[in-house]
Order: C-alpha cells, then structure tokens, then sequence
C-alpha cells in the first residue's frame, strides 16, 4: 500500500494529474472497441473478434482514469496488477513501462486483457462505476493494447530474475494457475518444471478457448516469455502415470503445485445423451481449437451440424455455438435454463453471440433425446422454465413449467453444463485430502493441501472459475510454498 | 526433435544411438497384410505400465490423438511394443513407419491397471488385433499363479498373432478361426464355451472387437463367470477432459480412459458402445479419401 502512496507522489504522476482538470476526464466517453463485421467474421473460426485500440484511442481512454488516492480497481484484480499506474503509462505515452508493470504481478497480460471477466472484477470496483454510476475505465482493453504493442514492437521485455538457489519445484498442468505460479517461482530463483499431459502447452487458453476469441500466437508469446526466463515445459507427461510423485521426488523435486484443472465434464444423465452426435463442449472446442479439425490438412473429425444446441450459459458455452456458427450451421442456439440475467457467461461474448445471429431458448431445459436408426441424433426434447427463489448461488432457481414440453430438431449437442476436478492426481494420492466433490482441500492463504510439499489452485480446488482467479491461486500458492521451502530447506533467504 | 529426457537425467542412452530420441521406432514387424508390430523408445512409460495400460499417440502435427493399448514392455531397453491394425489414416499412416522414424507425441501410461490376482483358472478369449493387449494381461495372471487357458480367434489364419508369445503364458492355448485356415473353425464362444463345459473357470478376460466382446460376455454370464472385457472407446485426449470415450455400465456412464478400460462385461451396454464406436464414420472416411487422395499426388 505505501508503494503504491509513494509511487502515486512521482514527478510524472503528479504532472499528468496536473495536465488535465477531473471534469474534463470524466465527461470523455468510454472508448468503443473495433470489431469484425459480425456477417465477415462468421465465416472465418481463426479471427480474432476484438481489433484492440490504436495509441490515440488507448491515450485518450488513459486519460478516464482519475489516478484515484485509494485505487479500488486494485481489490477487484486477482492478481493485484497496478492498474493505475500502468494506466497512466499509456496516458503518457510510454506503453512499454505499462507493458512492465503488468508483468510485475501477471504472467498473461495480454491474456487477460482478452479473457477477463473484467466487468466483474477490476472495472466493478472502478470509481466510475462505483461512485460516478459511469461507465468504468476500459482497464481490460488497456491491459489488452500495452501487452500487444510491446508484442508487437519486438521488444518484449523479460522480468528480472534472482540468481537460482538451486531448488526444484514442479507444476503440474500447463493453464493459467501454473503458468502464473511458474513466473512468480522462477523470478524467485526457483529451477520450475511445468509437466503437462497433453501435446500443447497452456491448458485450457489451448484447447478451449477459441482462436477467434484469444489466438494461440498470443499464447505462445506469453509462453516464450516464461521459457526465456528459465522456466521448462514437459508435455505428454502426467504425473502420477508417466512418473510417480516418489519418481520425481527421488528426482531432486522438492515440492508441487498441483493445477490440473476440472478436466471432467459434466453431463446431465437425462434419456439419449450417449447418441452419437452428442458431445461435451470439451471435446467439441478441444477437436477444433487443439487439433486443428476445422481445418482438412489435420487428420482429427469434428461433427458438422446444420441445427447445433448447445446447453447451458457460461463462456464454454458460447465459445461452443458461436465456434458452431463458424463451422457452417444454419441454426446455432444456446439453450439454457435461467434467463440472460443469471447467465455467468461475460456480457462481451454473449452480445457478440447475439450479432453473430446465435439463437438464445433462455429458460429451456432438454429432458430427452432421439437418435435415428444409427443412433444420430435428430430431436431434442426440452421444457420451459420458470424463475423461483433464489438458491445457493443466489440465482434465482429455474422451475418446470409442467405441460410445457416440446422438440426441436437438431443433428449435433454440445453440452455445456460445467465441468468436475480432474480425478487423476487425487486418485494417485491417496493421502491427500478431497472434499465431496473431488476437489483439493487447501489453506485458502497459502494454498498448502493436507499433503505438505503440495499444493493446489485453480479448477482443481474452485471446480470450475476462471482464468484470472486461477492466476490469483497460482500467485498465491507461489507465495505459500516460498514461505514453506524456506522454513524446510533453511538456506534460503526471503 | 525432442531429446530423450528421460535418457538425459539418467544418462542412460549411447547404448542403442538410435534411441536418443523420444518416441523413436526402434523395430517393426509385419503380422499379417494389415497388422503390425512397432517397438518404441518410451522409458518412462515402459518403466511404468502395468497389463491393462494404453497410450495415446500423435505422429505429427497434422495428427490425430488415438489410443493403442500396450501390448509389452521392456524395461531395460526402455521400449513399449504397439500392436496397430490398419483402419483410417492415423493406423495407416502408423503401420507404414520405419525404424529411425519418430513419433511426435506419446502419452501415457493411461487407464487402470488391470486386477491381477490369484483366483484359480482363468479363461482369456483374444479376438484379431485384441490378443495383443490380451497378451501382457495372460502373462500378468499366470504370474499371480494361476491356470491360464488362452482362446485365440480371428477371421483366418494370419491374423492369430502373437501365438508363440500367449503360449509362454498358458497352460492351454486353443485356436479358432472364421475360415478354419488354422485351430478349428468356428468363433472365439465355440472355444470358449468347449472349455467352460470341460472345467470351472473362476474369471474370464475377453479383448477384441466389440461385438466378439458382446457375444463372450453372453456366454459366460449364462455361466456366471465374473468377465472383464477391455474397450477400444473413441478418444481424444485420454486424460477424462473429452468424454468421447463414454460407455454405459449398469446403467450409469462410464468414461473408457480414467473408468477404464476394463469393465464388466455383464454390466456393458455393447449396443450403445458399437454404435458409439461409429460416430465418425463418415467424418472418418472422408479423411481416409483425403488421405489416399494426397498420398497418389
């Protein structure tokens, strides 16, 4: 906090205050972000939707933010980026100190600038939204312009790291809790391994968001940054199998973080859901945005349909119909059973889905489906719901309409309805404590499990978040087990 | 190209120079016009497969993700032996690699180990390519101790595999094949019911196709045999992420890769999975068309 004080009081801070009155900032319009022609972008599954700000556009958007004595913003980030410092940055016009200061606290900046549900975190607690009733400044596409210019400029700085103390840890996973929790180790002087089951590194931002929402160049970008400061990828490699943790302790591992996801998805155990033509969104957005089958050059099938339902309302959800659209179907529908409210899907991707000509049957459930002779599907049964009390996510709870059912015809389902932890590490440990639902119990400070050399974030211990709070655990558990180790080796120095 | 490793921390390489890279071929062998052989260089996972454990592989960038189960291992010179039939384009493409070549990416082991114990005799039925994943499995159980009676079946002669290696392994090897080109003539239930009648069988293990797997398990639950079949599900990542490879056991729905893949046999829906097991047919041979396509031009 007083870093932040002391920074706020620098010369150049104090003088762009100074530069502009906070009336004449706060009656500028919030920046609009350019955007693909939603009728050209339907055609094409590998372009990006968001064209991000040019300089004059990211200056001006800069200039919104009133540099605030008690910076909110700062609580609603995970990951606790210096927003406002990195926002005067670009109002200033030196983007690559922006670019720096958010690789001080984030591994992915120009992940999160795409993927964040910002109006959620960061720009929920902007002085804009809470006291003005303004639009918040645009941190996200802020976040989002500094990281692609320095990408873009070729001159991509790589953050300091203190000279290796020899220790080796490992993170078993590749998505965004690892490789947040792999930055902040090897800054530390730690000897990292990143072990990652599949052929791909990077987890989830690989395999299942799309590139037309976060290209995998991007990716790779961050990735590279990681490698140059020493961290080192394993692939096809899954601890517990490939190698048992007594393999890799005997090996010279002194402790794990475990971030291996909530790769399990959820179906709704409902007549017909084992047709063929039915399929979770994992292995539907996994066959296209990993392996390339969109594409004919690549071996891998995907199934095309002309009428795809997709259930449910979250991110995955929409990813799914809207990647559906783009591999050529007539009628793409999101069918889910609350209403766009309740939907935990960022208000961004679904009013992009609705420009895109995406169908929403909110408040519809399917019960039931129907195959032909060769077990393809070819109808789906759903019911109308209605909103009653709350539950105990503080939604309001969908209730059956009876007598309301009817069928629509539809060739492939893509089932969106949330994933389950990952069962393969836990069940290689048995001593490692679970909770009911298979997630890994942690100290939610230090992210430490009931295994002490162990510890865990992201979807292996929330069951299913997202990219920036699986960040926020890797930082967190990064910080935990540095404590840890320095108490158990007693050679190290904080 | 990426250096071995595994071979790298344990300075175990310059034995076999070929071998200094992941997933190299190693040895290849041609079983019959359309099966074949393929030893690989995968020391961590030969050092930690059990019977029952399968892979999954990728050649190379334009390639799909398929499960092989691993039909032996050794230790020592660090190697799995692979079993492939030549099916769509990434078997095809599999079975025409050489020695020297390198796959991209192996995964594994994946699955559960199978339940090996001491229970008595036990009646292992192999239909086609499946006797080789049955293999490590009949060795596995006469180890634990026990009678091993092997029945081998396929559509002829050549494509009873791996005779020499399962009759290390068992007390009894009987044969049948479609044709009658070798053993009797006649379908893998016709050897195994023979045995069935003639002496108490206390466990069976069926591998092959589907429905080979489907008509093995009728037969021994009128028996009431405890039965396991291993399934050959679709799958992508092998990991329990996809759920391509889901199977409805009693009732409920199983995933192949993390469930699996033995299972029940008494218990498996085979209609559902047959069916399952098409659900890309068209998709998949399309690419096969594509694939000849590419390799005339």
């Amino acid at each position: 906090m007083q870093n932040l004080k002391n920074d706020r009081e620098q010369e150049w801070r104090v003088a762009l205050r100074g530069k502009m009155k906070n009336k004449e900032r706060t009656d500028i319009e919030r920046v609009k972000m350019p955007e693909m022609d939603p009728q050209v972008r339907i055609l094409y599954q590998d372009r990006e939707v968001n064209k991000g700000l040019d300089i004059a556009a990211a200056r001006q958007e800069a200039s919104r933010c009133m540099d605030c004595v008690n910076p909110t913003c700062i609580e609603g980030c995970p990951v606790s980026i210096d927003i406002p410092r990195f926002i005067k940055q670009i109002e200033q016009g030196n983007i690559p100190e922006a670019a720096k200061t958010l690789k001080e606290t984030s591994a992915l900046p120009a992940v999160c600038g795409r993927v964040c549900p910002q109006e959620k975190q960061c720009e929920s607690s902007c002085f804009y939204t809470l006291k003005l009733k303004k639009d918040p400044v645009a941190i996200g596409y802020l976040e989002r312009f500094a990281a692609d210019y320095e990408r873009e400029s070729g001159h991509i700085s790589v953050p300091e790291v203190a000279p290796g103390n020899g220790i080796k840890v490992a993170a078993i996973g590749s998505g965004p809790a690892s490789l947040s929790f792999a930055g902040d180790m090897i800054k530390l002087g730690y000897d990292v391994t990143v072990f990652e089951a599949l052929h791909e590194i990077g987890g989830v931002l690989k395999y299942g968001i799309p590139e037309f929402r976060l290209p995998n160049h991007i990716v790779n970008v961050e990735l590279e940054s990681l490698q140059h400061m020493g961290v080192r990828f394993e692939k096809n490699f899954i601890v517990g199998k490939t190698a048992t943790f007594d393999d890799l302790k005997a090996e010279g591992y002194s402790a794990f973080f475990v971030a291996s996801g909530a790769g399990l998805p959820r179906f709704m155990n409902i007549p017909g859901e084992n047709y063929n033509g039915i399929l979770s969104s994992n292995e539907y957005l996994t066959r296209v945005n990993l392996m390339n089958a969109a594409n004919n050059k690549f071996d891998t099938p995907v199934l095309r349909g002309k009428n795809v339902a997709v259930i449910g309302g979250g991110n995955t959800a929409m990813d799914s119909v809207r990647t559906a659209k783009r591999l050529g179907a007539e009628r793409a529908m999101i069918v889910y059973r609350r209403s766009r409210e309740e939907m935990p899907a960022r208000v961004e991707e679904v009013h992009h889905a609705e420009e895109e000509g995406i169908e929403f049957l909110n408040l519809t459930n399917p019960v039931a489906y129907f195959a032909d002779e060769k077990g393809r599907v070819n109808n789906m049964r759903v019911q109308r719901m209605e909103l009653g009390e709350p539950d105990a996510s503080g939604r309001r709870r969908p209730v059956v309409l009876e007598g309301s059912e009817y069928d629509i015809a539809v060739d492939v389902v893509v089932v969106a309805v949330g994933v389950s932890p990952n069962p393969l590490i836990p069940s290689a440990l048995p001593a490692l404590k679970v909770s009911r639902w298979g997630t890994i119990e942690v100290n939610e400070e230090t992210m430490q499990s009931s295994v002490p050399e162990l510890f865990a974030g992201g979807d292996i211990v929330r069951g299913g978040a997202t990219v920036i709070l699986a960040m926020g655990d890797g930082r967190r558990a990064a910080a935990g087990m540095h404590s840890y180790l320095i108490e158990k080796t007693g050679i190290l120095k904080s | 190209m990426t250096h071995c490793y595994f071979c790298m921390v344990t300075k175990s390489r310059g034995k076999n120079r070929l071998s200094t890279y992941m997933n190299q071929i190693i040895y290849t062998e041609q079983f019959s016009g359309n099966v074949f052989k393929l030893v690989v260089h995968a020391p961590r996972i030969a050092n930690s497969r059990k019977a029952g454990h399968f892979i999954i592989l990728r050649i190379d960038e334009r390639g799909e993700r398929i499960p092989l189960t691993i039909a032996d291992a050794d230790k020592k010179a660090g190697t799995i032996t692979l079993v492939v039939q030549k099916a769509g384009v990434t078997s095809t493409r599999l079975c025409g690699m050489k020695p020297g070549d390198r796959i991209l990416d192996m995964v594994g082991p994946l699955g559960k180990a199978t339940q090996i114990h001491q229970v008595g005799t036990v009646l292992a039925c192999g239909g086609g390519v499946g006797i080789a994943p049955l293999l490590p499995i009949v060795e596995s159980f006469k180890k634990a101790g026990n009678r091993v009676v092997s029945v081998l079946a396929a559509r002829s002669k050549d494509l009873i595999i791996l005779e020499n290696e399962i009759r290390q392994w068992s007390d009894e090897v009987i044969i049948l094949t479609d044709d009658g080109s070798y053993g009797t003539k006649g379908l893998v239930t016709t050897g195994a019911e023979q045995v069935i009648l003639r002496e108490k069988i206390d466990e069976c293990i069926a591998i092959g196709p589907a429905v080979m797997m489907k008509y093995t398990a009728l037969l021994t639950k009128k028996y009431n045999i405890p039965t396991q079949a291993s399934l050959n599900a679709v799958m992508v990542d092998g990991t329990g992420m996809c759920g391509a490879c889901r199977v409805s056991v009693g009732g409920s729905t199983r995933f192949t890769c993390i469930d699996g893949p033995e299972f029940d046999a008494h218990k498996i829906d085979f209609d559902e999975l047959i069916l399952r097991l098409g659900g890309y047919k068209g998709e998949e041979k399309e690419a096969f068309e594509r694939y000849l396509q590419l390799q005339k031009s």
